[in-house]
């Protein structure tokens, strides 16, 4: 449909030409990276003292995202601001009017901006995985071993998915400072808590992000019973995203603008 | 053209627009007038389907605004100057419209430079003051090459150039046979500019006419006269058939008699004047007349107390409206017989 490849365009041209794109998703990339590299230099000096159990357990790939927790939440800024942009400046107006077909106005503003972020998030994942392993040492994981690449190219599809949620999330709520409140301090605090604690484990693997990470595990945790695999992990992600999507597409559809 | 079908707006209990019948006309400018919070920008925001009628139905050259293929080609609007992203340049704000539209980039680089604003295409429009960014919203209006054009309080905070130019521009796009559908809450601003007026007052349509037919109807001239000696005055009128009306701070004024011919009277009859003057009540006035009808409509028959929301006040009725039984421009009254 030739309307889809204009709006594709003009969404491009929204995505490139404001500051906080180029902010948010460099903050996630340094961010993910940076901290990866001091998570894993760290423990390559206590690799020896660490007990034998731990020890047979390490996943040295995983270790290398340890950043991802706090450079998600850049990832979430810039999926908020991505839709919020157009609601907290008034631009969702001139925007409607120029592209009245709403279910393909939200389809490309969310293509385009998961393209991107997927090109940024490969990007940071490998370099993420490189950095982390040489910093690791002698206890580095290879390329080629069983399960790493899957795990390194899920950590892109998993900050993919976060923005996306975020973006479907801002959809519904339209306020940037609403739907960031709602966001960060459930990525960063709610879930963790929820997955931690023994009591509430078992709903908590089901929370987006928790159930998504798996993905970027190669050995599994001493006494893991997680019920699914790394990409049954992010299938429930997925889910998690497409509900919020289609959400948020029936009430953009149906809401005055 | 724009046609709308007993368009209805409802938030919750309260009624925007209450079922607006009328047709907006190519080649001609047309105002759209009502005070403030009288449901406009509503009924323009469901012109381009950004809010949802509640009943009825607008449809553009026949269509839906949302069946529109690239309704920017269509329709441009200048709804709010601010609805635009502050952090994206002007050149770049143009550019993500064309490209939604397939209209060539060339165009953006032609209505920054119709508006004005080549020199500050590569700004941000966070810094644009208030008549700047009234110009880009312009420029993106005008983008498609549009066939109509719909500006909500175009001149609202502008300077007197900028007011000048809209005037115009406005003017100049409806001799090219475009349509022209604009709003404003003020009365002079239209009579300046419009051919043709819809009122609305509370939602509801309250005139549909042509500007000349408007100012026939409701712009009375008359003739007002001051005198030290009033009674002497009012005895001379009287005599020689004269009616005359007693207007504010003890003048007398007269209608359809030539100011001419009520000096000669006060003169043969040595009558002393200290006031002879031709006047010509404003349109404004008529204006507030009208829409004055709606509120005392809604106050009497809705069972709400006083005026209702966003309206001003009730003006004063001049006393020399009343003189004649009914006020002398119809409208409201001819209104007012219609609906009660």
């Amino acid at each position: 449909m030739a309307v889809v490849g204009q709006v594709l365009r003009a969404e491009w041209v929204k995505i490139r030409s404001v500051r906080s794109t180029v902010w948010t998703l460099g903050t996630a990339v340094v961010v993910t990276v940076v901290l990866g590299v001091v998570i894993c230099t760290l423990t390559r000096k206590d690799f020896d003292g660490m007990p034998e159990e731990r020890r047979l357990a390490f996943d040295p790939t995983n270790m290398s995202f340890a950043g991802m927790g706090l450079g998600q939440l850049a990832m979430i800024v810039f999926g908020v601001l991505v839709v919020s942009n157009e609601y907290g400046t008034g631009m969702i107006r001139t925007s409607l009017a120029a592209v009245p077909q709403r279910g393909v106005f939200l389809f490309c503003k969310m293509l385009v901006a998961t393209s991107l972020v997927f090109a940024v998030g490969l990007a940071t994942s490998f370099a993420a995985f490189f950095a982390g392993q040489a910093a690791l040492g002698g206890h580095r994981a290879h390329l080629g071993d069983p399960g790493v690449l899957r795990a390194v190219v899920g950590g892109a599809l998993y900050m993919t998915m976060i923005a996306l949620f975020s973006m479907a999330v801002a959809t519904m709520l339209r306020s940037p400072m609403l739907s960031l409140g709602i966001l960060m301090p459930f990525f960063f605090l709610i879930s963790n808590i929820l997955g931690n604690v023994s009591a509430t484990r078992r709903i908590g693997r089901y929370l987006p992000d928790q159930a998504g990470s798996k993905i970027m595990q190669v050995v599994a945790p001493v006494n893991d019973e997680t019920p699914y695999g790394p990409w049954g992990g992010f299938g429930i992600m997925a889910v998690w995203t497409v509900a919020a999507l289609l959400v948020g597409y029936l009430l953009l559809d149906k809401r005055d603008a | 053209m724009i046609e709308l079908m007993g368009l209805t707006k409802h938030y919750g209990d309260k009624v925007a627009v209450d079922g607006l019948t009328f047709t907006v006309r190519p080649g001609i400018v047309t105002g759209f007038l009502g005070p403030n919070g009288a449901g406009k920008s509503t009924t323009m925001r469901m012109v381009l389907g950004l809010d949802n009628p509640t009943a009825g139905a607008v449809r553009i050259y026949g269509r839906h605004y949302r069946q529109l293929k690239d309704p920017l080609r269509y329709v441009g609007a200048l709804l709010d100057a601010k609805a635009m992203h502050g952090g994206r340049s002007a050149a770049n704000h143009l550019l993500c419209l064309a490209r939604s539209n397939g209209i060539p980039r060339t165009r953006v680089d032609e209505v920054l430079h119709l508006v004005g604003l080549t020199s500050v295409a590569r700004k941000r429009s966070k810094g644009f003051s208030l008549g700047m960014g009234q110009r880009l919203g312009i420029a993106a209006a005008l983008l498609g090459d549009p066939r109509i054009l719909m500006f909500d309080e175009p001149v609202n905070g502008l300077d007197p150039e900028g007011i000048h130019w809209i005037r115009h521009l406005m003017k100049n796009l409806a001799a090219q046979g475009r349509t022209v559908f604009v709003s404003s809450h003020l009365m002079s601003e239209m009579a300046l500019t419009a051919e043709h007026l819809v009122v609305i007052g509370q939602g509801r349509l309250l005139a549909d006419t042509s500007m000349a037919e408007f100012i026939r109807q409701n712009s009375r001239s008359y003739v007002r006269l001051r005198s030290p000696d009033r009674e002497r005055l009012l005895d001379v009128l009287h005599r020689a058939g004269v009616r005359a009306v007693a207007g504010r701070g003890g003048v007398l004024e007269v209608d359809g008699v030539p100011a001419e011919r009520l000096g000669e009277l006060a003169a043969a009859q040595q009558v002393v004047l200290h006031e002879l003057s031709p006047q010509q009540a404003s349109l404004e006035e008529a204006f507030m007349q009208l829409t004055a009808g709606a509120v005392e409509y809604h106050a009497h028959n809705g069972g709400r107390p006083g005026p209702g929301r966003g309206m001003p006040p009730r003006p004063v009725v001049p006393e020399r409206a009343l003189s004649g039984g009914a006020p002398p421009g119809g409208w409201g009254a001819g209104w007012q017989r219609k609906r009660s």
